[in-house]
């Protein structure tokens, strides 16, 4: 489907995507002249316009305010994750216990599973490798699995429940 | 080398965050040699590897900003890149090692029956 | 401070590399090998921008934005490649 040359949806289908291009032109650049600034623009119009078919849909993020926040506490994980996972590789190999386990998905949105999976991936002990589209699952594999439930129970209330509020 | 004229706090930082950020990213590829299968293997280098280079990117950000009399966001762009792109390989890959049928390591807790 | 700090993570990051050719060597599987040359491309951009701030230029970070690209286009292919035969579907 094509939309309607003189509409909206034809020039700019992905505001915030365009916004991100352009600012994403000025960062590489390294260079706040105005003229950049217009150069930038154009790209950030010009690149959705060619690419659009690729896009299956926009995702609509409906909170930004809890975005940023959710961002704030991905970075303490992040850093967090990476003591835990240093403090398991430097220990003897003996006292592992790698699991995996299947997590069911509450979210329905394409982008808001991806970015559960890329936060899953980036957080303490557990890396995400499928994602399983008719049952809505992802099969997580953790380096040191206790607790299958408490694992769960923490995707959900740390990052899952934060996502749906900003996606919803 | 003309870093005589930095504050030291910020030569104390810049150092730390280069000397952290490799101890971390050799841990992490320590992490790819020494663990026993595949998928436990997968944890270092996605999360240790990259928050390595990440911190060494940042001192590099605070030492060229402080070089050049501006801020140099480059090295943020590599970095924003490759945090957003590890978790994607990590998953792609983990999908085709399942594909491939390997197993876990003996102890590993529900292995796929795929 | 920092001319002596720049040798020492040169010297980790060059052991850590060495690490990733021990796994590439020893596979076993073929994706152990794309995971080690994933790190490896990885342990490779914060060589080249410790190199960079050893010489003081602060030229070298396009190359570092194209190694961070091409690896990883390169591993989601490889991967693609092992879950599909194919990599264009």
């Amino acid at each position: 489907m094509t939309p309607n040359v003189r509409s909206r949806q034809f020039w700019l289908p992905h505001p915030l995507f365009s916004l991100f291009l352009a600012l994403l032109w000025l960062l590489m650049v390294n260079d706040l002249s105005v003229a950049h600034a217009l150069l930038g623009l154009a790209l950030g119009v010009a690149i959705p316009i060619v690419t659009h078919a690729f896009w299956p849909e926009e995702a609509k993020i409906r909170r930004p305010l809890p975005l940023l926040r959710y961002l704030g506490v991905l970075l303490v994980d992040i850093l967090r994750s990476n003591l835990v996972v240093a403090l398991r590789i430097l220990r003897p190999t003996r006292q592992l216990r790698p699991g995996f386990f299947t997590y069911p998905l509450a979210l329905d949105d394409d982008f808001a599973i991806t970015l559960l999976a890329s936060t899953i991936s980036l957080t303490p002990g557990t890396v995400s490798l499928h994602h399983d589209a008719e049952a809505n699952t992802l099969l997580i594999h953790a380096l040191h699995l206790e607790d299958e439930a408490e694992a769960i129970a923490t995707i959900r209330t740390r990052y899952e429940q934060p996502l749906e509020e900003i996606f919803r | 080398m003309s870093a005589l004229d930095m504050p030291v706090m910020l030569q104390l930082v810049i150092a730390a965050f280069l000397l952290i950020g490799a101890l971390v990213a050799l841990i992490g590829s320590w992490g790819l040699a020494k663990l026993p299968d595949f998928y436990t293997r997968l944890h270092g280098p996605t999360k240790a590897s990259t928050l390595g280079v990440g911190c060494t990117l940042i001192g590099s950000l605070l030492y060229f900003s402080h070089q050049q009399d501006g801020v140099s966001v480059q090295e943020a762009l590599v970095t924003i890149f490759l945090f957003a792109t590890a978790p994607v390989s990590a998953h792609m890959m983990g999908k085709a090692a399942l594909r491939r049928r390997l197993g876990g390591m003996p102890g590993t807790r529900n292995p796929p029956n795929r | 401070m920092i001319a002596i700090v720049i040798p020492i993570a040169m010297t980790l990051f060059a052991v850590a590399a060495l690490l990733n050719l021990y796994r590439l060597a020893i596979g076993p599987d073929i994706v152990d090998r794309i995971l080690a040359l994933d790190t490896l491309m990885i342990n490779s951009i914060a060589l080249i921008v410790l190199a960079d701030l050893r010489m003081g230029l602060g030229v070298l970070f396009e190359l570092a934005l194209l190694i961070a690209l091409m690896g990883f286009i390169g591993t989601v292919a490889m991967s693609k490649y092992l879950v599909r035969g194919d990599v264009i579907e």
